[in-house]
């Protein structure tokens, strides 16, 4: 929910309560004040009709409202001592209205100067309840609709300007991406807890960043620094091979130790590698054929398909060409053809098809698809293969970026199809 | 045939010079940039393997100051930065060759016999072993005389055996110098064997007179 629909929803919830709590205090004060006003007015008609009424006796005898609005009768003395004055609403037939409706009442007693006692009853029209608090709902109803789509209005209007740096620095933040070298730009505000919030952020990006080229350094420096140690191990191991008597088993182990120091210059070289891509060391580029060093690619591999029985295709449709560099060409497709031959069994099928976009290299393997989202991840390996480095996949990932190309995964037909799509044009 | 090694690494001048020794060269060593200087100064190599990066200073500099000398001398550099620009630039300036740390000793000696063999005298370009005759340059071998065919694979395992003639060639420096890359993968032991299996046979069937050895779980050996 975006935030002015948060607010919006707040004020809109809060104010039905605080409308409608306005709205029973209105009521009931303004009825006070109705009903204090009327009776003001009965009491005053009822000291106008006493008056009249001791003047000309002829009034006492009105015991019927009719066209007036008073009704005296007469009673006795015992009960209008103990009567007191009443106000009541009570309802009569109206003639205008043809239904009974609400009037107010005075009901009141007095005795004439011959000790004579009258009850006399006094009525006027009243505000009618029932319509009024209908009135009132409905007045309500338009204030509250009035107040909410000003408020829409306003807030829009009003939070959008206000929170416009907070949007750009949204959109900055979903631009931005670690390892890219695009510089972050906090967007411009005078609003203090923007400018603060931009000022964390940029800082807490640059605190970010730094780790991360200090981390990618790291591997870098590591890697690098491993190199010679490893090679002078190697070449220490090579030198006593040579002097090892070969039957006791001795020439093995050391074939063996070259063998795992070897993984590891492997590791160290796949590592470096990625984090060259990673910094864009491969500037340089040419018009690269991919069906040319596909075929090339095949060419190497022919004895190693030969030896494992594994038959292999390349489909033509189209001549790929794109700007690349050369080395991360030959990298991806290498990869990508290791993987399909490795992953592979006795007397299976590879498939390479070229289209104008991009190529598909499919093998035959285990009868069941693979994670997808695991197998271009560092270090991922299925577990009968325990010799990779788990980093080929990872590389041919990282130059699908490097040439914002789309590299996935699919299990179709019993093949496993891995595909390399250009999406830019060259 | 005189060579000069110029390397930082104790290690690695050690392993280097016990390796180059038993294929009787003359070798010396230098360990720092300013050793380097006087030493290719004073004398004439055959071949100099030049690491580029030297504490106190780059190892491309002696390149120029070598080629700015007019010297002959061939130069092979070791970097372990697998550098395309390093590369490019070490060739542009004269080097015969680069190789990237870490390398085997196998694959030394073939490049260090490769730019001895192209900068010889006669320009032939050629080996020969005993009833046998590598041409490096139409990459053919011929048998008394009799031209044999041999695919691209073939011809550089067939060379790579002759060249380390009577070592122990580790299966991986083999695979690496054959298929580079294409060929890291541990179990591949078996598919070599099957190569040079059919290597054997085709030598064999036109009466080369040499011996390729196998090593269970190491490698192979070439005795003449």
């Amino acid at each position: 929910m975006k935030l002015l629909n948060h607010t919006l929803l707040y004020l809109s919830a809060s104010l039905v309560l605080i409308l409608s709590i306005w709205a029973v205090v209105f009521y009931f004060s303004m009825m006070e004040e109705v009903y204090d006003s009327i009776d003001d007015g009965l009491e005053n008609y009822k000291m106008l009709i006493i008056k009249k009424a001791n003047r000309d006796s002829t009034l006492l005898q009105k015991s019927r409202f009719d066209e007036s609005n008073y009704a005296i009768r007469p009673i006795d003395r015992e009960f209008a001592l103990q009567a007191t004055e009443e106000f009541k609403d009570t309802s009569i037939y109206m003639e205008y209205e043809e239904d009974y409706e609400i009037v107010r009442m005075l009901t009141t007693y007095f005795s004439t100067p011959q000790a004579e006692y009258y009850e006399l009853k006094i009525i006027t029209s009243m505000v009618e309840g029932d319509d009024l608090v209908a009135d009132l709902l409905h007045a309500l109803l338009w204030l509250y609709v009035a107040v909410i789509a000003s408020a829409f209005i306003i807030n829009n209007w009003v939070l959008r300007k206000i929170w416009s740096p907070f949007y750009q620095l949204q959109s900055e933040l979903r631009g931005f991406r670690l390892g890219e070298d695009k510089i972050f730009q906090p967007p411009q505000t005078r609003v203090r807890e923007f400018q603060d919030m931009n000022h964390t952020v940029a800082e807490l990006l640059r605190a970010n960043i730094a780790v991360f080229q200090q981390q990618k350094q790291f591997i870098e420096n590591a890697s690098h620094e491993l190199q010679t140690p490893l090679a002078i191990a190697i070449n220490k191991l090579e030198l006593l091979l040579e002097q090892s008597p070969e039957k006791n088993g001795q020439a093995q182990l050391l074939a063996n130790a070259i063998h795992y120091l070897e993984r590891m210059t492997r590791l160290n070289k796949s590592l470096l590698l990625l984090s060259k891509i990673e910094n864009r060391q491969f500037s340089k580029e040419e018009l690269v054929n991919f069906n040319e060093r596909l075929r090339g690619q095949v060419d190497d591999f022919e004895e190693l398909l030969l030896y494992r029985n594994i038959h292999l295709k390349m489909i033509e449709n189209a001549v790929l060409t794109r700007r690349f560099n050369g080395d991360l060409a030959d990298v991806l497709i290498t990869n990508l053809l290791k993987n399909a031959i490795v992953h592979n069994h006795e007397g299976g099928r590879v498939i390479i098809t070229v289209g104008n976009d991009g190529f598909e290299i499919a093998n035959t393997g285990k009868q069941q698809p693979l994670d997808s989202e695991k197998m271009f991840t560092r270090f991922y390996r299925s577990a009968d293969q325990s010799s990779s480095t788990g980093l080929g996949l990872a590389v041919v990932k990282a130059i699908a970026q490097l040439y914002q190309a789309e590299v996935g995964y699919r299990y179709e037909d019993g093949l496993h199809r891995l595909y390399f799509r250009l999406t830019h044009l060259m | 045939m005189k060579i000069l090694i110029i390397e930082d690494e104790q290690g690695l001048r050690d392993n280097i010079t016990q390796f180059l020794q038993k294929e009787q060269y003359i070798v010396e060593a230098a360990a720092d940039f300013r050793s380097a200087m006087e030493k290719i100064a004073l004398y004439d190599y055959d071949c100099i393997l030049l690491d580029v990066g030297l504490p106190d200073g780059n190892g491309l500099n002696l390149l120029r100051t070598l080629k700015s000398k007019q010297k002959r001398d061939n130069v092979i550099i070791i970097s372990a930065k697998d550098s395309l620009d390093d590369k490019l630039e070490g060739l542009d300036l004269g080097a015969d060759d680069y190789l990237t740390k870490p390398f085997h000793l196998a694959e030394l000696n073939a490049r260090i016999k490769a730019v001895l063999r192209r900068k010889a005298l006669d320009g032939r370009n050629v080996v020969k072993l005993n009833n046998m005759e590598l041409d490096f340059n139409g990459r053919t071998l011929s048998v008394d005389g009799v031209e044999i065919h041999l695919n691209r694979k073939e011809f550089d395992i067939l060379a790579f055996f002759v060249v380390n003639k009577n070592r122990l060639i580790y299966k991986s420096a083999l695979a690496e110098h054959v298929w580079g890359d294409h060929m890291d993968n541990a179990d591949n032991f078996d598919f070599i064997y099957s190569q040079i299996k059919n290597l054997r046979r085709k030598l064999k069937d036109h009466g080369a007179n040499l011996e390729i050895q196998a090593i269970y779980g190491v490698g192979y050996k070439l005795t003449v």
